[in-house]
């Protein structure tokens, strides 16, 4: 079982159109960062005064609280229900296992807004708290407000949770089973088994799935904005729009860039220490039945997270959509539309992401000449998925537009077409979600063994031919997953989406935000409700791609 | 150090969906302390499900495993692996690697002080001969050289009973021949009693006093090795 | 491990995406031809302004393309430049309206109409904006409370201590209120306000203005600040909705400055103005100069609550009822939008939102 240090380098794999072809792409995405940075430093420092004196400093220790916190909660929730899911077997593990992915489905800015509602004083669950103790009024007895630091991390832990699931899931999956006999062997009990063995080689794959959650922490601006927890997100949002003042809100941006990176590059290590490798006859952790009063525990502790992140924020969202259309709403034309929109535009931005990751991956394997420069466009690839929307949004207008004047300059075309026809919202999209389809597909590259490419050149294919015939249908797992998560993301994308889109151009998400402005949330419920549902199927078909179709069965062993 | 095991009737057996399927039934051994012995066996004859119920994977269905005097497993009880003083070597090497060569053998110590486990560490080190070996990690080194590290772990905390699951058969040839000797001489030199399991014939004759051989959950009849 | 999705279901799919994008992007991309086009960017809320909108479009025969630009209006149509199609940019607030003016995305506009229906103080003097309606940011308080009248300046007083919702103070419909305070006080005493609010807050000073009438019947504070139409839309909801049911638990006062002894009321507006390189400016026109009269006005009145400028409309009932006739501040808009970095720099110092 030696692992080889080194893999033999790679045929010249990619070409010079794609190196090229991935360099533009890394330029696009950088651009907007580059304009920021101009933005940021191009009228002088002069009113960084007030700005670092009051805003910056509370902002950033509010960001870190929260960031510190969502990690706690989401490694703790994480980690702890994939080893129940994974090394136990108790009553409803079957469904339970994939069903604490659905949190990815719910937007963070809807789960905060349904909470406010759910928790509010005059709302079911403190009404049926005053109804047990006996209390008429809200002002006799009231919980405190949700609108709060720990109100945050509540809800933002809850949601983000499975991205840490899923990655250590995934890892403990594959944990030979004979490591943790051996420390048990050697005197640990179970309990010492799981901390000193199973959870330390798993600690690469939970440090990318804190990350990616951290990663959306720092990204949310409606839940932070809604629950009033001033977060840099927050910071940068209210310098730009309430105190007109984009050039500060830039500068705020770029001091945010500098967590993202720290951010990116915890990922990045986490999954290149991925390596603790696979023998042929790798015996999976078996599950252990648990009997009686444990295993109902074990269902119960599952369970919660799923309840909290996904079940109870759902239901109110079903709750007041059918009180909005009994009370005679009936779904309104521009409500349909924005389905249709928000779908096509999902779509567009998934195609775009996934042929870009894959171009940005594909010459990022070349380890001919230059594979520093390879890599370096890969990681600038990703940097867009760091950037909040609308600072990214803001730093795409202006080189878009100028490009776009410029195109419509040169065919003769009138007023500004990409704009309008909303190419320029998908490529912000793609340039958000790039990360997802970059990472997974060169994940899935790494797992090709070069040895196949070799076999398909000595038998005379192009190397062109061989990505087409070989590593694209071997790449299939990692390609779908990436596209189903952009799918999803990009459904719930709000900020970007609300400064670039075309005219009467309206998608789920600006309906309900629109709804929510005006304060009318029953009807946002319906726009909010549908995001879920059509999120839902993206979530339910990774979960079965990712963590296989049915648990492994606690059957013993035998000779 | 070392100590009599007793197999008395022990039944292993699990549950299909067709009803009861018996692995072992009505199986015993009893082997004297410092012997080393043997079951040999195709795959499917029950030999490595014997070893881990002895280990305390398994669970018995009925008879009675018992070690120097203490019940490791009957019908109505048995003792968790981590108290049952009884080392494994695996197939799969099954080194932790994210741990270095010298924590690896350190990491059944964890009741003695850091001196005594420094100590105890570096004499099972030159026990196998990789004195120098301690800082390096499993994926730096060979396929031997990870099996005399896993003995030395298995050793290091003074077991009753060492158990071998085929521990050299993802070994090339020379190796293994080179290592069956020496890892006979060492636990002989310590008086260790050990069970090995193989399908491999040289292997058994090489490192055990005595050759159980296997037959659909059965002993049908021992070999004494001229060693 | 991972397990493989069927073979072909991938590519399949991946073949419909691209389908239905090329075919998506080429009906989006073809150029509108319509006859008669006005290209309308607002901040306002699509369901406030369509009533008008419609009327226009029916009156007129002009089809108004609609664009919501939640934020960040300014910075769209300055990136878009000369090729912007923007006509009208409408939006809430006048710091904004004076944003719009002074980062030059604006026209001035010659309209005898405009200039009769609107007063002077609610237009400028060039031309360059015009405001459409006026709403008032009042007191919200619970019934049980014994008040009649209130000063703005009362709201920092120790004896509503932890009985106070508001919601965030960077909001603009706060710092100009906050503005005004400057205008009328000085900066020193709206330093001194603020930090009295915040140590009264009941809870963190977020949500929206409709959340202060919430959070009052649901018992979290006494009183509020909010604007006045929310009242008309809450009162007259449907009986049994949660919006009517927060109506109900609120009475509304009209407070008042402290130093002014005209006795006015704080006031915001919506408005508009041409944008600087519209392409049918006639057209622009022509729907800013609907807007102010008299059947727009009456539906401004109507259907958003809000207050007309126009003289001599007729207000919506229960905006009659609830919060009566309207005596504004007569401090012009312009010294409000002058204070407004001020104010927010304030709002800032004193961690108001913190």
């Amino acid at each position: 079982m030696q692992m080889t240090r080194r893999q033999p380098p790679a045929l010249q794999a990619a070409g010079p159109v794609w190196r090229l072809a991935s360099l533009a792409i890394a330029i696009g995405v950088l651009a907007p960062v580059l304009t920021l940075l101009w933005l940021a430093f191009g009228t002088g420092v002069g009113h960084w005064g007030p700005l670092f004196a009051h805003v910056l400093p509370q902002a950033a220790l509010n960001t870190a609280l929260l960031l510190a916190g969502v990690g706690t909660l989401v490694l703790l929730i994480g980690t702890g229900c994939a080893w129940l899911v994974t090394a136990h077997d108790f009553p409803g593990r079957g469904m339970l296992h994939w069903a604490l992915l659905l949190p990815l489905a719910m937007p963070t800015y809807i789960v905060a807004f349904a909470y406010l509602d759910l928790l509010h004083p005059i709302g079911p669950v403190q009404g049926a708290i005053r109804w047990m103790l006996g209390f008429d009024s809200p002002r006799q007895f009231r919980l405190p407000d949700l609108r709060s630091m720990p109100g945050a991390i509540f809800v933002l832990g809850f949601v983000l949770y499975p991205y840490v699931y899923m990655t250590a899931r995934a890892m403990f999956m594959t944990q030979p089973a004979h490591l943790l006999e051996a420390a048990r062997t050697l005197g640990e009990s179970r309990r010492g088994a799981f901390f000193r063995v199973a959870l330390p080689l798993a600690r690469p794959a939970l440090a990318v799935g804190l990350s990616l959650a951290l990663l959306e922490t720092l990204n949310d601006i409606g839940a932070s904005e809604f629950l009033g927890v001033n977060t840099l997100t927050v910071a940068v949002y209210t310098t730009w729009i309430t105190r007109s003042d984009l050039a500060g809100a830039a500068q705020i941006a770029c001091a945010m860039l500098f967590v993202v990176v720290a951010l990116v590059w915890l990922e990045r290590n986490g999954r290149r220490h991925q390596r603790f490798g696979s023998s042929q006859r790798m015996r999976a952790v078996q599950p252990r039945r648990l009997h009686g009063g444990a295993g109902w525990a074990a269902t119960a502790v599952t369970a919660l997270p799923v309840l909290i992140g996904f079940v109870a924020p759902a239901l109110y969202l079903v709750w007041e959509s059918a009180k909005r259309l009994l009370q005679g709403g009936g779904v309104s034309h521009g409500l349909i539309a924005s389905l249709g929109n928000t779908i096509a535009l999902a779509a567009g931005v998934t195609v775009v992401a996934v042929a870009a990751g894959l171009i940005v991956a594909w010459a990022a394997r070349s380890q001919g000449t230059s594979p520093n420069r390879a890599r370096w466009q890969a990681r600038a690839a990703t940097l867009g998925y760091a950037v909040p929307g609308t600072v990214l949004a803001i730093g795409l207008l202006t080189p878009a537009l100028a490009f776009d004047a410029a195109l419509a300059t040169a065919f003769g075309w009138q007023g500004l077409p990409l704009m309008s026809a909303g190419i320029v919202l998908i490529v912000a999209c793609a340039i958000r979600f790039l990360a997802m389809p970059v990472g997974g597909i060169e994940a899935g590259l790494a797992r090709i063994p070069p040895a196949i490419e070799q076999a398909s050149r000595l038998l005379g294919e192009t190397t062109a031919g061989t990505l087409r015939r070989v590593h694209l249908p071997l790449l299939q797992p990692a390609i779908a997953a990436g596209a189903l998560l952009v799918f999803v993301d990009a459904m719930k994308e709000l900020p970007a989406t609300l400064l670039l889109r075309p005219a009467n151009f309206d998608t789920l998400a600006t309906w309900l935000y629109a709804e929510a402005a005006r304060g009318t949330y029953e009807e946002g419920a319906i726009a909010a409700l549908a995001i879920v549902l059509a999120g839902l199927l993206p979530v339910v078909l990774l979960a079965r791609n990712q963590l296989g179709t049915a648990p492994v069965a606690p059957v013993p062993e035998h000779a | 150090m070392s100590s009599p095991l007793h197999l008395e009737s022990i039944q292993l057996a699990y549950d299909t969906p067709r009803g009861l399927h018996t692995v072992v039934d009505d199986f015993s051994l009893s082997l004297a302390a410092g012997d080393i012995a043997c079951l040999f066996g195709p795959s499917g004859c029950g030999k490595t499900t014997v070893l881990r119920a002895i280990a305390g994977f398994e669970p018995l269905r009925a008879g009675t495993i018992r070690l120097d005097e203490v019940v490791l497993s009957s019908a109505r009880s048995h003792l968790p692996p981590e108290q049952r003083r009884v080392g494994m070597m695996f197939q799969e090497y099954a080194l932790f690697p994210h741990l270095s060569a010298a924590k690896n053998v350190a990491f059944g110590l964890r009741r003695l002080d850091r001196a005594a486990q420094q100590a105890r560490v570096a004499e099972m080190l030159a026990l196998v001969g990789l004195a120098e070996a301690g800082e390096r990690y499993p994926h730096e080194l060979s396929g031997g050289q990870q099996q005399r590290i896993a003995l030395a772990r298995a050793l290091a905390p003074s077991p009753a009973l060492l158990l071998l699951d085929e521990p050299f058969s993802n070994l090339d040839g020379g190796t293994r021949e080179r290592l069956t000797a020496e890892v006979r001489g060492i636990l002989k030199q310590a008086g260790q009693t050990a069970i090995l399991v193989t399908h491999n014939e040289a292997e058994a004759h090489a490192m055990a006093d005595r050759i159980g051989v296997m037959h659909n959950g059965r002993i049908t009849h021992w070999l004494d090795t001229a060693a | 491990m991972t397990q493989r999705l069927g073979a072909r279901t991938p590519a399949r799919a991946a073949h419909a995406l691209i389908g239905a994008t090329t075919a998506w992007l080429a009906i989006t991309a073809l150029p509108a031809h319509a006859a008669e086009e006005l290209t309308l960017y607002t901040t306002r809320e699509p369901a406030l302004i369509q009533p008008l909108i419609s009327a226009f479009s029916a009156q007129s025969n002009i089809k108004v393309n609609t664009v919501f630009v939640k934020d960040g209006l300014l910075e769209r149509v300055k990136a878009e430049g000369a090729r912007s199609p923007a006509d009208v940019l409408m939006t809430v607030d006048i710091g904004n309206l004076m944003d719009l003016v002074d980062g030059g995305v604006t026209q001035p506009v010659k309209s005898p109409a405009l200039e009769s229906a609107i007063p002077a103080n609610l237009r400028g003097a060039d031309g360059q904006w015009f405001a459409l309606s006026m709403r008032a940011r009042v007191l919200y308080a619970d019934k049980a409370q014994p008040l009649t009248s209130f000063r703005y300046e009362d709201l920092a007083n120790p004896k509503y201590k932890g009985k106070v919702c508001i919601r965030a103070g960077q909001h603009p419909y706060n710092t100009a209120l906050v503005a005004a305070l400057i205008a009328h006080d000085g900066e020193a005493k709206a330093e001194q306000w603020l930090r009295g609010v915040k140590a009264n807050l009941a809870r963190k000073a977020t949500g929206g203005d409709r959340d202060v009438a919430r959070d009052i019947l649901g018992g979290i504070c006494d009183i509020g600040i909010a604007n006045s139409y929310y009242v008309g839309q809450m009162k007259s909801a449907k009986e049994g909705t949660d919006a009517r049911k927060w109506g109900d638990a609120i009475k509304v006062v009209r407070p008042t400055f402290a130093n002014a002894k005209s006795g006015g009321t704080h006031v915001n507006i919506s408005g508009a103005s041409v944008a600087k390189n519209a392409p049918q400016r006639a057209n622009a026109v022509k729907l800013l100069e609907f807007l102010v009269s008299e059947p727009a006005q009456a539906l401004y009145a109507q259907a958003n609550y809000e207050y007309p400028v126009r003289k001599g409309v007729a207000l919506d009932p229960i905006i009659g009822q609830t919060i009566g006739e309207l005596k504004v501040d007569p401090l012009p808009l312009t010294e409000i939008a002058k204070y407004r970095k001020q104010a927010s720099a304030l709002v800032d110092k004193v961690g108001f939102d913190q």
